[in-house]
């Protein structure tokens, strides 16, 4: 029973770790904005875990919430821009 | 090759640090006496059910104080440079998007809710796990929603502006009034601590969390408005 925390603990930050590993060498912004947000959630998995429950909240609002969404559309933006470039050139 | 030799050998600077701390931790069997006071005291001096809000609001309220401004601060040069890529711009040019009707009908029925759940997280942020600053990324994940569904939806700055400035100028005023009426700046027993675990209990911590919680949630949600009417860059 005492493994349980620890194996659960592990098991999380190797999620994190492949989840972040898809973020940096995974195909295309969409999935990597997706996986950092991933890491994110996984990050506030692990707070609740360690008992820690106020962190786990602002990490999940904020850094899996607010910041993946702000990437997407920021991305939008972006490929709206590159879009018009193109139309104009 | 020279960079990929400097990243390298960084990143086992990284990995012998990490490693020296992760071999030489071990658990604290016991409180260290900060914690064994907050732990044993908070509830008898604060009347804060929730010790970490307790510590936020109150013991190191001034360290919040300095949190929140920076949020502000942030707040207000994402609006200044986002107004000046704004020049210019006519607000009936945009076309609408198509947004399914999934997220339209999802949107009509979550936000209240989502709102909700931000108000609740703030005003029992004395009692449950969460607070201020969490319930207002919450108020501003409902305000991301409704753009989500209507990209083209126009948010009032100056209400949302009007709730920031009102809900910082209290805040600093609950706290200078704790220097006249209670021990110091943003001392909570301004007002009756009641009974430990009532919603109205705590001084004025509730009160406190409520107005960094709307005051959070108007920066965020200034931030997302001012983002979504940029003209694209």
């Amino acid at each position: 029973m005492s493994y349980l925390l620890p194996g659960l603990v592990g098991l999380v930050c190797f999620a994190m770790l492949a989840a972040a590993f898809v973020a940096i060498r995974g195909a295309g912004m969409a999935i990597a904005i997706l996986a950092a947000g991933l890491v994110s959630l996984m990050a506030s998995v692990l707070f609740l875990v360690l008992a820690a429950p106020d962190v786990a909240m602002t990490e999940a609002a904020i850094g899996s919430g607010l910041t993946t969404f702000l990437l997407f559309f920021v991305l939008g933006r972006v490929r709206g821009g590159e879009k018009e470039e193109r139309g104009h050139g | 090759m020279v960079k990929r030799l400097v990243a390298l050998a960084l990143l086992a600077v990284f990995g012998l640090v990490f490693a020296t701390l992760l071999t030489g931790y071990t658990p604290d069997a016991e409180l260290n006496p900060t914690a064994r006071y907050y732990a044993e005291r908070t509830a008898a001096d604060l009347g804060a059910a929730n010790i970490v809000t307790a510590i936020i609001v109150t013991y190191r309220g001034l360290d919040t104080l300095g949190e929140v401004t920076v949020l502000f601060l942030a707040a207000a040069i994402v609006g200044l440079v986002l107004a000046e890529g704004a020049h210019g711009h006519q607000p009936g040019r945009r076309v609408r998007p198509p947004v399914g009707e999934l997220l339209t009908t999802g949107t009509r029925f979550l936000v209240p809710m989502i709102l909700l759940l931000g108000a609740y997280v703030f005003v029992n942020g004395h009692l449950t796990p969460g607070g201020g600053f969490q319930g207002g990324a919450i108020i501003a994940s409902a305000v991301l929603l409704m753009l989500l569904a209507d990209p083209l939806r126009h948010f009032s700055h100056r209400l949302i502006s009007a709730i920031e400035s009102l809900a910082g100028i209290l805040y600093v005023a609950i706290g200078i009034a704790g220097l006249f009426l209670a021990g110091g700046f943003l001392d909570n027993r301004i007002l009756p601590l009641g009974n430990l675990g009532e919603l109205v209990s705590a001084g004025a911590i509730p009160l406190i969390y409520s107005l960094i919680g709307l005051k959070v949630g108007a920066e965020f949600s200034s931030m997302l408005a001012s983002l979504s009417e940029t003209e694209e860059l």
